[in-house]
Formats: structure tokens, C-alpha cells, sequence
């Protein structure tokens, strides 16, 4: 319902003051309060600092978890959420109706007529939005899913402090004051931006004491985000419940529609205006006839006073509107929004899209876009973390041109047991690597001396010999765990120091300065000094990059890295060629002078580092290379080759080099050897997309059709779709904004091609069965009219009239939309291209729908002339009356209700026991309610409200009524049989051969195939560098903590792959994201030409 | 959407592995196969021949005779009269002549049991009434399907309910009240339009007898329309001071002089008048022929009629005509050559389609070949 709601919103005058800024003032409470800012309650882990400073803060910290995201209290239930449902188009149709029959003079129809079912989907409604408001009061405590180390964080904080040991714990305060407990004397004031959904920005003031300090990004820790390595922090709640940016990006605030929605509000305009048109017409024909035959039948039927042709026929005008008020499916949205629900839950129970090992069933976040999963064109995915498992395995090395880990798991594992500080998890099967590097070899010592060194790791000791890496990306987490269990471990580091243990022998290194990662560069450097006082630049990145820097002694080494290199790409595997440089003291000296001043200038100190860094990361000398494997998830492969018949196009958005992505493409059966043509669209910013893509003949449509459109594990573009998590690791907080997600990238299939495709054919099953027998009941009318001279006298009984949608035909459609399948599921992997109709839009849409109001026009014209032949001159078998109105309504409802039952038995291609019980079961309540309804007892009760006493008895003991509704039925039916049966010959569909197959063979469901072995595809080289800029500044500038696991981070957009830890939320990645984002990623979409 | 389970374990969040969850109910699934509906059609097409013989032949043994006496006989100078509002009360009789050329023979359904089992004859001749002859009266173009006049009833004065005897719905209005004040019984156009043409059937000088009650159906005889009681109070002494509709010249308790059950409310005729018509064209059944003497113990017999007519309902005002109509009736009703001729016409287009849609299997679908992709 809401999309029609969202549709007319603006035209509803829904309107509201823009706010500009917000303002807080510490130690003011009442003035905080007077601005109704969503206020939220905030708990630390620590009481202490919770109670001490419940009033200085504009939100109130206490000790309750409580975040209340809730829309309504008890007692301003009832009032708001009417006046909620009658802002809403349909809901404030059914009222004006009601107003409309109001007037006697006009009121074709009884009160109850339209308030019963009104009320019935207002109550609906109203239990859908109380429990939808009791679960958002119970989900407050998502969040708080780990204890102590993860604490997830339940409104946007501004951070004042936190309990890390160091004098790193205070560097965000720092910059506020420089003094630790600022919040005992915060009586400042802040300033901020309105809430919105822009993760990467946030623009505020603080004013303290006299001064102002701005406020941005770095200073604030958002909802959802979760902090690591740290006990407890302070914050200033600046935006909770629904004002968090979180909220506001959540996709319960944007009110997504699928392609059957605005198709939908298309069709309800048009069918607005068809009932204007009926209307019309018959109001016209009341006029001639009251002209022509009322005007002398006056005497009869006196007119009332003032009236005259004209104005009866302006009053019949909206007397018809109230008797063709079916024709406008109202009851529809209530059906679609449960037909929804149910396919929702179908998700939700899924035991095939369940990953036991972390325990992860698939979910329907939002429940109002399932069937637009069966029109799926296009999919945009991630690669790291989406396709493969973002476990980073460090698989092979090259040391000084010896490559190593080459016999791929036909050894046994290493034993690091004579390494206390090894990390148990990491294994690696090759021993003479571990032998090389205890035997003393330098350039091996050097090599892990270097990954130790060389990252941006954080490192965290609780208790003596129990290390935890804090990565920021996977891949330096795997290659300083590597380092670590070939004997240097890196222990713990502090702005100006790296600490590790060199076989077993703890070593001091002085850091000196930290060239860090950008993706221009596609390195980072380290240069420290040893406790011996020797200075030394260590260098990691891509291939390319370091190879132009290596001293020209190095090249035969090279040449031979090089074979390793490509071997290791052609694998698919992620590689880093590693470097180092000795610094003699006088130059490090005046160059650290060099670097100092350029780091201070004010003027284009990005150039001038720049420069500084060429300079000195020059004449490297080699040390060898690493490969990193990021493994595929299970069924990858497979998924894709299934999405690809499906005729789906896939888009993988990868940092990866263009071989390596091409490789990726190859192993995961994206790319083929067969196809010719590979577009690659290289670029580095979103401008360079956009012309690459428009040099591409015919890509360019591709990326600017928005329809079908799919984004994994991103949010999606403003105009476009459906956001699908990958629930990673640790689980919940990747997939918070997304509509559906489950743990595994292979569930997509099942997403797409079973549960997308079932509910998209339901959907358009029960839109186009809806309509017809909408339609149909409406038309009925349409014609009596020239029977009854256009006085809106309707044919049915008005009880049989109400009761049509809601009880008489609302289970049997429903029934039918929540179970039909066409084919079972295994049967729908199998061919994959049932996909196809969907994608064309081909089970509903504009023609479909004049289709199928020709065929209710059809029914209708069979469905009111076949009885008025039969049984205008006629009479009971003893002679008496059953031409009369009331046996005549009795006769109309029922063949039309028996017609649209069978109709709905011809729709039906899963005949469940409910479907059975729920047709035939309305087809006995229908006779069992107009019998009690047409009885003498409810007639003598409520006498005005039930004149049909007798009726039914009268009418159904006579063969001619069961005759005619025979009669009646075979006409509307056998046609249709007909048609369906021609057309399955002439034409038969996809699902009607996939159909026909199941039904020859007789077979049982194929049995799912097994993964065909993974194909290791020509060699390539791959070079993956997982860095991004910032992390350098982080750990030498004092500021680096909390910030990682921080997706609102502008340093994760510029990310290239997905470099975040697992649990990290999801980062955004999209076409329309890129375009926005400067500095964007190099982005290298694959993608195969047909 | 995501729900906690009251379970524990690694495996808490499992869904359940019901046949429902899973989308796996046991279902059947048909399919439009050459095999199911062909033979369908072909056997739909045979019953529909087969009932639209049957149908036809029953309908070929009734008879009917309709006799338009809007302006027939001696009926044009009534019909002239009744054009003059001012005249409109007084009495006109008329006489329309006519012949039956064929008798009307009632049909005894039981005949053969009633010769068999002699002594249960009349009880059986009562019980099946079809084979009488019935007289109706018709109307054309008379719309007592507008809503407006099929609102204009209180069916709860009808049943006899005393306060709404004297105070009737507001949907009577403008007959609820004479212009006295006087409520209105029966109120509302629909009662006051009431056909008040009566007949007589004459036959060599002799009256046909007609029964002129058991025309109403029983439920709305005995239920829906009942006389309001009070105590012992004649039916006049009930209905005193409310007026009759405008256009009756009788009150409401004197509509039948003859039976004194069949006044007030539940007057035969009031009640059939009071089922409104679905449609402008409709008949209204005014007796049945008494054939408890000769000759008409088996129908009318062939010969000259005469109607007499007492022509008091004004047509001409809304382009209407009346009719007579006499006919005999079968299981199926009366003589509506519709339905039987529909089965005919769609038995021959079921055939048809039948025919085509062989053709078409046999020339496209039977290969299977479109079917393999």
C-alpha cells in the first residue's frame, strides 16, 4: 500500500520544515529538549562514567541499552496510526466513497458495503504496524551481539575518550583540547548538519571555552559501527534512533518499489480513470433515459423535488462510482503486502540458503521486493568477500628467485612448535621454508623481517603470548601471521617503534617514517632503524611498481621472480613483490628534514611528498615475492555459470590488475576460453568508467538500464534495486543495509532462480487473476445499467458484494499465490532459463493487463446475458416467480463466482491440500453464508438488512438455475482451455516445455550437480594490493584507533578490494558511488560481451 | 524478518525442515495435455448436445399463448380513457376475443404411477402441479428494477411490525403519508403501482375457473409478509388510520372481498407484485386454472375464449403494453426456448473447437517438437 503512498506523497502536500543545522549546549538540558531531536539513551560498558554524566549531554546516558526507534505508545496508537492509513491513497478512496453514501441521493449501496472492508484492512493494517513497532522496540538489541571487544554502538557518537592504554587512547580528544576528561567541563556547544544518510561526511563545530574546533568525519562514531580494542569510550550522542545515519540509510527509510509497483500505480491511474470513463458513460445514459422513459414513469416514481434529468444524471454519475468502486483494486495491496510477507518468510525458512557453520539462515530484510528477484538483468558484486571467502591463506613465496609452497598440500604441515608465538591456525606445507629460514638464510630472514615490519597491523596482547592481529585488510594480516610463525613475530608497536620477536630474540625497531599506500603509488614503504643503528627502507607493492625501482643489480633475480610471479598469478593468487634498501644516516637525515618541511607546508604537500617518496624508494634491491590466496567460495563457479544461463549479467567490481581479474573471471567460470570478445573496462575514477563504457559499443546501454538491477553486497544506487548481503563471519552488521542476505554468494541462485522466480510468477499470477475478477464482478454492472435505466441498481446482493473480495474469492487467490510453482526448485536449476520470462517482463505487464481486461469483458458480457436470456421470460417449474431481482442476483453472483473459481483452478499448477481446502472450502462458505443470510431467521432479525429471505431456497431447487450456471461456466471456461491448450502447441513457452518435460519423463527432480573440478586457466599475472591510504598516517600520528572497523570512513571508499577484517560492515561500492567519489578506486569491471 | 528461536546450539537458527517451510507440500500438478482435454471437449460437446435435446424436446411439450390486450378488441377505447388522467378512477371493462387452436393438455408427470396406484391419485395430482395451466400477466417496459423504486418498500411494515406500520420508512417517501398525515400501508411507490387489471376467461359462456391463491412463493407467504396482529382485531381495525397508497381504490384489507386470509399484507397478488422484476420486461402469475370440473379437468380444451378484462392500469404513460399469457409448464419451467437452444449452439461449438484443436494437436502438438528445446 505504501507505494501508492510514496507515489502521491508529494502530491499529498506532505511537507515539512528543512532543517539546516542541529545545536546542542552541554549542561543545558531544557534547551536541548526543546528542539525534539530523536533522543536516544546510550550505555557504556563502564557505570562509572555512565551515571557520573547523565546531564551533561543532550541525549541522556544511562545504564539501559535502550535505543527506542519506536513510532507509537499505547495510547497514541489508535489516533496516529489512522491518521497514518488515511493519508494513504486507497485507504482515503475507501473513506470519500463512504462520504459519497452518505447522501441518500446518491448512495447506491448500503453503509457496510464499503465499511466493512474497510475496517477490516485499517484493523489489518493497524495489527501489521503495531507488531512492526513492537519488533523495532525488541530490535534495539542487535547490536550488542559480542561483549567487551565488540561492542556495537547504538547512535551516532561524537568520541570524547577512550580506555586504550598509550597515549593513544586520547588522540581524538586530543585535537579537542588536549586534555583527557574534557567532558567534566563541557559546557560547549555544538553545531552540527541535520541528519542524513551520508556515511562519509558529517560537518559540525564545537565551541569550547571561546574556541571552536571543527568537527568531521574522523570524529564521529556511527551507529552500527563496532569498537575494537578498546574497553570503554565517551561520546557525545549527537544523532540517535531514527536521526542516525545508520536509520537513515537503512532501507526501512527508503521506500524501495519493484517494477510490478510502479507498474501497478501505472494501472491504478489508468484504472482511475476507466472508472471515470464507465461512469461517464452511464451517467450520459441516465440522462437520455430519464429523458426518454424516467420523465413519464413519474408517475410511478415521482421524482424527488429540484431533480431533473440533468442532475440525475450528475447524481448517477457518482452513484456508479460507488457501485463500479471494485473495478479499483483496493483490497489488492493488502493482498500483495501478505503474498510478500509469505514469500518473505519462504527466505527466511530456507534450509538451503542456511550455512550451518556459522550458523546463518537467509533473510528477507525487506519484505516488499521478492518478485522483483525474478527480474533480475543485472548483477553488481564485490569481489573479495563476495565471490571468494576474504580468508586470506599465505600460500607460496619467492625468496632470492627460490620459489616455495610449490608442492600444493602433498606435504604435510609445517610444524611452527618451536615458536611459542606461532599463530596455531596458519599452516603451510612446505618444510623447507621453515628450514631456509632456522637455517640462517639472510635474504629469508630479511623477507619476513620485512612483513613483520612493513604493514599498518595493529597488534593486541591480553594476556603474555596470545596475539591478535588487528587487519585492516587480510591479506597483511596473512602476511604478518606469516612472518609471525616463521619466527618474527611482531609484538606490539607505538608511534615511533615496531617491537618483534626475531627468532625468539626481541628487537626494538625505531620507525622512522611510514610512505604510505595510495592507489597511484601501489606501495607502501617502512623505514626503521635496528637497534645496530642500521637504517633500512622496506617496500611492498605491485610488480610493475616495484620493479621500475629496483637498483639494475637485481635484474637476473628479477627475470626469475618474474616466471614465479606469473605462476602464481595464473593461480589466481594475489601477489606483492617485496623490497628493501639500506639508508646510510647523513642522507635519512636530511631527507627526514625534507619530509618534515613538506609534510608542514601549506601549499601542495601532496606533490612535494610525492617527490620525496620517488626519491627515496628508488634502487630497491629484491627480496622476492609473496601469493596470497583468497579462495573462491564453494559453488562460485557453478553459481555463476547457472546466473549466466539465467541470462543474467553479471558485473564484478575488482581493484584486482586486469590479468588478475580476467583470471578470477576464468576460474570462476565468468569469463569462458570460448568467448572471444572480453570487455574490460579499466579505469581508475568514475569519469574514466563512464567514457571507457561509452567507447564500448553496446556496454553503454548496460549501464545505464536501471531496471533489474542487483547489487551485491553495496547499497544500491539511488534509482537502483536490491542490495544482497553476504553475512560474513561475524555476521549481522555486513548486511544491514542490505534487503536480503544470506552467508554464502551460491545462495544467490536459489535467491534468484527459485525464490525470485516463484514469487515473480505469483505475483503476476495473482495481479492478472485479481484484476479479471475484479473486473469482471465491475462490468456485470456495467451492463444491467441499460437494463435498469442507469439507476445504479446493482446486481448482485449488496452483502454478496461485500463479502466478494474479502471472504468469497480472498483465500482461494491467496492460496495460489503463496504456493504455486510451476516447477519444484531442482527442476528450476535445471533449466535455468525459466529465468528468462521474468527479466522480459513477460507474465505481467501493459498488454497483459488489456489482455485480461478483454477477457473479463468477455466473461462479464457471458456471465450477465446467458442468465438474462435464460431467465428473463421464465418461471419456476410450479409456475411461480424466479425472474424477480432477487433470484436474478442470486443466480448472476453465483455463476460468477463459480466461473471464478474454475478460472482460478486453470491458474493453479500446484494443487496443495490448502489450495484444495481453501477453493472448495469458499465455494461450500459462499452457499453456507447466502443460505444463513437469505434465512428466515436472519430476516426477522435484522429485516431492513437482509430482504433476500427465501431466495436461495426458491432458486437453487431449479434444474434451469443449475443449468444456466452450467451453461454460463462452459462458456467462460472452454475458451480459455482453448486458447491455453492452442498456445501450448503453436507456442509453448519455456515453462511450458520445462512443464512438459517433468510431466513425460515422469522422472524425479534432477539431483543437483556436482562442481565440475575447478579449471586452472592460462597464466596470468596477478598483483592485488589490499592497502589503503590513510592507515599509514593512522599508526604514526597518534590516531589510529577505532577507526577500522568504521565503514563511514572515507578511507574505505577509496579501498579497492575489500580489505576490511570480516566482521567489518560492508563497504560501499557502486557505480553511482563512484561517480560521486573522487578519489575513487580503480575499478575493473569484467565483463563478457555476447 | 529475523526472528530468534527459542533454540540453543550451534545450529540454533536452522529453519525447521517442515514440508510447508520448504515449499515441498505434496501438490498436484496438472497439466492442459492433449490427453485431458480433448476428450473433454469432445465429451462437454456431447453432454451439451445431449441436454439441449433433452431440453428441447421438454420445451416442445408446452404450450404458451400471449395476447397483447393493450390496445386489442374493445381494450383501444379503454386504453383511449385511461389517457385522460382525469378519468383514471373510473371503471372500464373491456373484452378481448380470441381462439386456442390447440388445447392446452395438461401433462401428468404421474400419470402412470396415479393409474397404477389408484388411491393415491389426488394426493399425487396436488403435489405436481406442472401440469396445470397457468395465467400470467405480462408487462413491457415497466422498470421496476430502478433502484430508487425498489428502495421505495418497508419490508419491515410488511412483516407486520406495528410501529413501522404507522410510522414507514423514510424510504417510502414521497408514499409514506397521504397528504392528510395519515401513514401510508403498504407505503412506497412500489405497492402503489401495483397492477390492478383483473381478468375473467370465458369459455362457451362459461367462467374458467382460476385459482387466485398459491401464487406467491411460500417463504414470502408465510414469512416475509405477514399482517400486523393485535389481539383479537379484525384485519380493519388493525390498519385503522393508516391510508392506502394514492392509486388504490381499496384499502389494503379489502384487496380480496372473496377470502378473507388473503387481505393486508399477505394478499397474494400484493405479494407478487411486491417481488420486483430484474427486468422491464417481466410476467406476473395471476392464477392457475382449477380443473376440478369438466371441461377443464385435463387443461383448456381447443375452442373460442373471450378475456374480460377490467382495464384500470395506465401503460400508456411510459410506452408499456400488457399481455396475457397462458401456458403450461414442464420440470424445466415454462416455455423459454433459450437455454435449450444455447446447449444446442454450444454442443455445435464445443464440437468445433474440439475439431480444431485435434487438428491442431495432431498437425503441431503430437510430434512433441516444439515441445524439446
Amino acid at each position: 500500500m505504501g507505494s501508492v503512498t510514496s507515489y502521491f506523497g508529494p502530491l499529498c502536500g506532505e511537507e515539512q520544515k528543512i532543517e539546516e543545522e542541529r545545536h546542542f549546549r552541554g549542561n543545558d538540558r531544557p534547551f536541548n529538549l526543546s528542539y525534539h531531536y530523536a533522543v536516544s539513551m546510550e550505555g557504556q560498558n563502564d557505570p562509572w562514567s555512565s551515571s557520573e554524566h547523565r546531564s551533561s549531554v543532550p541525549s541522556v546516558f544511562l545504564q539501559d541499552n535502550a535505543i527506542t526507534t519506536s513510532k507509537y505508545s499505547v495510547f497514541t496508537f489508535l489516533p496516529l496510526n489512522l491518521f497514518e492509513q488515511f493519508r494513504r491513497l486507497a485507504n482515503a478512496y475507501f473513506l470519500s466513497l463512504m462520504l459519497l453514501q452518505l447522501i441518500p441521493q446518491i448512495s447506491s449501496l448500503s453503509w457496510f458495503t464499503t465499511a466493512v472492508p474497510l475496517i477490516l484492512v485499517l484493523s489489518i493494517t493497524a495489527v501489521k504496524d503495531a507488531s512492526d513497532d513492537i519488533v523495532r522496540r525488541k530490535s534495539i538489541y542487535w547490536d550488542f551481539f559480542e561483549t567487551r571487544r565488540l561492542v556495537g554502538n547504538s547512535a551516532d557518537l561524537m568520541l570524547l575518550s577512550s580506555s586504550e592504554p598509550l597515549n593513544l587512547v586520547y588522540v581524538e580528544t586530543a585535537e579537542l583540547d588536549g586534555s583527557a576528561p574534557i567532558f567534566l567541563s563541557l559546557s560547549g556547544e555544538v553545531r552540527c548538519e541535520p541528519p542524513n544518510n551520508r556515511l562519509d561526511k558529517f560537518r559540525g563545530t564545537l565551541s569550547l571555552d571561546g574556541q571552536t574546533y571543527s568537527l568531521d568525519n574522523d570524529k564521529v562514531l556511527l551507529r552500527g559501527c563496532t569498537v575494537r580494542n578498546t574497553d570503554w569510550c565517551f561520546g557525545l550522542v549527537i544523532f540517535g534512533g531514527p536521526d542516525t545515519k545508520l536509520m537513515q540509510n537503512s532501507g526501512k527509510t527508503t521506500f524501495k518499489r519493484t517494477s510490478i509497483d510502479h507498474l501497478m500505480n501505472v494501472l491504478v491511474l489508468c484504472i482511475f480513470g476507466f472508472l471515470a470513463f464507465m461512469c461517464t458513460v452511464l451517467a450520459i445514459g441516465n440522462g437520455i433515459w430519464e429523458v426518454r422513459e424516467g420523465s413519464v414513469f413519474t408517475i410511478f416514481l415521482p421524482r424527488e423535488q429540484g431533480v431533473n434529468a440533468a442532475l440525475s444524471s450528475f447524481l448517477s454519475f457518482w452513484s456508479y462510482v460507488i457501485v463500479l468502486n471494485t473495478v479499483v483494486p483496493i483490497s489488492l495491496y493488502v493482498s500483495v503486502e501478505i503474498i510478500r510477507l509469505g514469500n518473505s518468510f519462504y527466505i527466511d525458512w530456507d534450509r538451503k540458503m542456511y550455512y550451518p557453520k556459522n550458523d546463518t539462515p537467509a533473510q528477507a530484510r525487506t519484505t516488499t521486493l521478492n518478485e522483483e528477484l525474478g527480474q533480475i538483468k543485472y548483477i553488481f558484486s564485490d569481489k573479495t568477500g563476495t565471490l571468494t571467502q576474504n580468508i586470506m591463506t599465505f600460500n607460496k613465496c619467492s625468496i632470492n628467485g627460490k620459489a616455495y609452497g610449490e608442492p600444493l598440500r602433498l606435504q604435510t604441515q609445517v610444524d611452527f612448535s618451536w615458536n611459542k608465538l606461532a599463530d596455531p591456525k596458519f599452516s603451510f606445507h612446505d618444510h623447507s621454508l621453515g628450514e631456509t629460514v632456522r637455517g640462517g638464510n639472510l635474504e629469508a630472514r630479511a623477507f619476513f623481517r620485512l612483513l613483520a615490519l612493513c604493514h599498518t597491523v595493529m597488534p593486541e596482547e591480553k594476556k603474555e603470548g596470545e596475539l591478535h592481529y588487528q587487519a585492516q585488510s587480510p591479506d597483511e594480516g596473512a602476511l604478518v601471521t606469516a612472518a609471525r610463525n616463521f619466527g618474527f613475530v611482531f609484538r606490539s608497536r607505538t608511534p615511533e617503534s615496531i617491537t618483534a620477536m626475531e627468532m625468539g630474540i626481541k628487537v626494538v625497531y625505531e620507525l622512522l617514517a611510514v610512505l604510505d599506500f595510495n592507489n597511484v603509488r601501489k606501495r607502501m614503504s617502512v623505514i626503521v632503524r635496528s637497534p645496530e643503528g642500521k637504517l633500512t627502507l622496506f617496500c611492498k607493492g605491485a610488480d610493475t611498481i616495484i620493479y621500475e625501482r629496483l637498483h639494475p643489480s637485481c635484474n637476473k633475480l628479477k627475470e626469475v621472480t618474474t616466471i614465479h610471479l606469473n605462476e602464481y598469478a595464473g593461480d589466481g593468487l594475489r601477489t606483492l613483490v617485496l623490497a628493501y634498501k639500506d639508508l646510510d644516516e647523513d642522507y635519512m637525515n636530511d631527507w627526514k628534514r625534507r619530509h618534515h618541511e613538506a609534510s608542514t607546508a601549506m601549499g601542495d604537500r601532496e606533490e612535494r611528498l610525492e617527490e620525496l617518496y620517488e626519491e627515496i624508494e628508488k634502487d630497491l634491491m629484491l627480496l622476492g615475492a609473496t601469493a596470497v590466496e583468497d579462495k573462491l567460495q564453494d559453488g562460485v563457479p557453478q553459481t555463476i555459470e547457472q546466473l549466466a544461463k539465467a541470462d543474467i549479467k553479471i558485473w564484478v567490481l575488482t581493484g584486482d590488475k586486469q590479468e588478475t581479474a580476467e583470471n578470477i573471471g576464468y576460474s570462476c567460470n565468468m569469463l569462458r576460453e570460448e568467448m572471444k570478445e572480453i570487455f574490460v573496462v579499466a579505469a581508475n575514477t568514475a569519469e574514466g568508467v563512464k567514457e571507457e563504457l561509452q567507447n564500448k559499443r553496446g556496454i553503454r546501454s548496460y549501464c545505464y538500464s536501471l531496471r533489474g538491477l542487483l547489487c551485491l553486497r553495496s547499497i544500491r544506487p539511488p534509482a537502483a534495486h536490491i542490495g544482497v548481503g553476504i553475512s560474513g563471519q561475524e555476521g549481522m552488521q555486513a548486511v544491514l543495509s542490505s534487503d536480503f542476505s544470506f552467508a554464502q554468494f551460491r545462495y544467490l541462485q536459489r535467491l534468484l532462480l527459485v525464490h525470485g522466480r516463484w514469487s515473480y510468477l505469483r505475483m503476476c499470477k495473482f495481479l492478472g487473476y485479481f484484476f479479471y475478477k475484479n473486473f469482471t464482478f465491475t462490468f456485470v454492472h456495467f451492463w444491467y445499467a441499460f437494463f435498469c435505466g442507469f439507476s445504479a441498481q446493482t446486481v448482485y446482493d449488496e452483502w454478496f458484494i461485500t463479502l466478494y473480495n474479502m471472504v468469497y474469492t480472498a483465500l482461494p487467490v491467496l492460496g495460489m499465490s503463496l504456493f504455486d510453482q510451476d516447477v519444484n526448485d531442482r527442476w528450476s536449476f535445471q533449466y535455468p532459463q525459466l529465468y528468462a520470462p521474468g527479466q522480459l517482463n513477460l507474465y505481467f505487464s501493459k498488454k497483459a493487463f488489456v489482455r485480461c481486461m478483454m477477457h473479463s469483458c468477455y466473461s462479464s458480457l457471458i456471465l450477465f446475458f446467458i442468465p438474462w436470456a435464460a431467465m428473463h421470460d421464465t418461471v419456476r417449474d410450479d409456475g411461480k416467480d424466479i425472474a424477480d431481482y432477487q433470484s436474478f442476483a442470486l443466480l448472476a453472483q453465483t455463476c460468477l463466482l463459480v466461473v471464478m473459481n474454475i478460472q482460478l483452478c486453470l491458474d493453479t499448477y500446484y494443487w496443495t491440500a490448502v489450495n484444495h481446502f481453501f477453493v472448495w472450502g469458499s465455494l461450500a462458505a459462499y452457499f453456507a453464508i447466502t443460505l444463513t443470510m437469505y434465512s428466515n431467521g436472519m430476516f426477522l432479525i435484522f429485516t431492513s438488512s437482509f430482504p433476500f429471505i427465501g431466495t436461495a431456497r426458491n432458486s437453487l431447487n431449479q434444474p434451469n438455475v443449475w443449468l444456466t450456471i452450467f451453461l454460463t461456466s462452459l462458456l467462460c471456461i472452454l475458451p480459455v482451455v482453448a486458447f491455453r491448450f492452442i498456445l501450448i502447441q503453436l507456442r509453448p513457452t519455456i515453462n511450458d516445455k520445462v512443464r512438459h518435460t517433468v510431466r513425460k519423463e515422469a522422472l524425479p527432480a534432477p539431483a543437483p550437480r556436482r562442481p565440475p573440478a575447478r579449471r586452472i586457466s592460462t597464466r596470468r599475472s596477478g598483483y592485488a594490493f589490499s592497502h589503503s591510504q590513510g592507515f599509514g598516517d593512522l599508526v604514526t600520528s597518534r590516531r589510529f584507533l577505532l577507526k577500522m572497523p568504521l565503514r563511514s570512513r572515507p578511507v574505505v571508499f577509496t579501498q579497492t578490494d575489500s580489505a576490511l577484517a570480516q566482521s567489518q560492515p560492508q563497504h560501499y561500492r557502486t557505480i553511482a558511488e563512484e561517480r560521486e567519489e573522487p578519489q575513487s578506486p580503480q575499478a575493473v569491471a569484467a565483463a563478457a560481451a555476447q | 524478518m529475523g526472528k530468534v528461536k527459542g533454540r540453543s546450539g550451534p545450529l540454533a537458527q536452522r529453519p525447521d525442515n517442515s514440508a510447508f517451510k520448504q515449499q515441498r507440500l505434496p501438490a498436484w500438478s496438472p497439466m492442459l495435455t492433449a490427453n485431458t482435454v480433448l476428450p473433454f471437449f469432445y465429451l462437454v460437446a456431447l453432454l451439451c448436445m445431449f441436454l439441449g435435446v433433452w431440453l428441447l424436446l421438454t420445451v416442445q411439450g408446452t404450450q404458451e399463448l400471449k395476447l397483447d390486450y393493450t390496445e386489442a378488441g374493445t381494450c383501444k377505447g379503454c386504453f383511449d380513457m385511461r389517457k385522460n388522467a382525469s378519468k383514471a378512477a373510473e371503471p372500464c371493462e373491456c373484452r378481448l376475443d380470441f381462439e386456442i387452436k390447440k388445447a392446452f393438455k395438461v401433462i401428468f408427470l404421474n400419470e402412470q404411477q396415479i393409474l397404477t396406484f389408484g388411491s393415491t391419485q389426488v394426493a399425487s395430482s396436488t403435489q405436481k402441479k406442472r401440469g396445470d395451466v397457468f395465467f400470467y400477466y405480462g408487462l413491457q417496459n415497466f422498470h421496476q428494477n430502478l433502484r430508487r423504486y425498489m428502495d421505495s418498500r418497508d419490508d419491515g411494515q410488511m412483516v407486520g411490525r406495528k410501529n413501522k406500520l404507522m410510522n414507514p420508512s423514510t424510504y417510502c417517501i414521497p408514499f409514506n403519508t397521504d397528504q392528510a398525515g395519515r401513514p401510508i400501508a403498504p407505503c412506497g411507490a412500489v405497492a402503489n403501482s401495483i397492477f390492478n387489471d383483473s381478468f375473467t376467461l370465458h369459455y362457451r359462456g362459461q367462467v374458467v375457473p382460476l385459482l387466485r391463491t398459491g401464487i406467491a412463493w411460500y417463504t414470502d407467504k408465510n414469512i416475509k409478509y405477514r399482517n400486523p396482529s393485535n389481539g383479537n382485531m379484525t384485519l380493519a381495525q388493525v390498519f385503522n388510520g393508516t391510508a392506502p397508497p394514492p392509486y388504490w381504490h381499496k384499502p389494503v384489507y379489502q384487496l380480496d372481498p372473496l377470502s378473507p386470509n388473503n387481505n393486508g399484507f399477505i394478499n397474494d397478488d400484493l405479494i407478487v407484485w411486491m417481488r420486483e422484476a430484474a427486468f422491464p420486461n417481466f410476467k406476473k402469475l395471476y392464477g392457475v386454472l382449477r380443473r376440478a370440473a369438466t371441461p377443464f379437468t385435463k387443461g383448456l380444451p381447443a375452442g373460442n375464449y373471450s378475456l374480460n378484462v377490467s382495464y384500470n392500469f395506465p401503460v400508456q404513460y411510459f410506452r408499456g403494453r400488457k399481455e396475457v399469457v397462458l401456458t403450461t409448464l414442464t420440470w424445466f419451467g415454462g416455455q423459454n426456448h433459450f437455454l435449450p437452444v444455447a446447449y444446442l449452439v454450444t454442443s455445435c461449438l464445443i464440437l468445433l473447437a474440439a475439431v480444431v484443436l485435434t487438428v491442431v494437436w495432431f498437425k503441431f502438438g503430437k510430434t512433441g517438437r516444439k515441445m524439446q528445446d
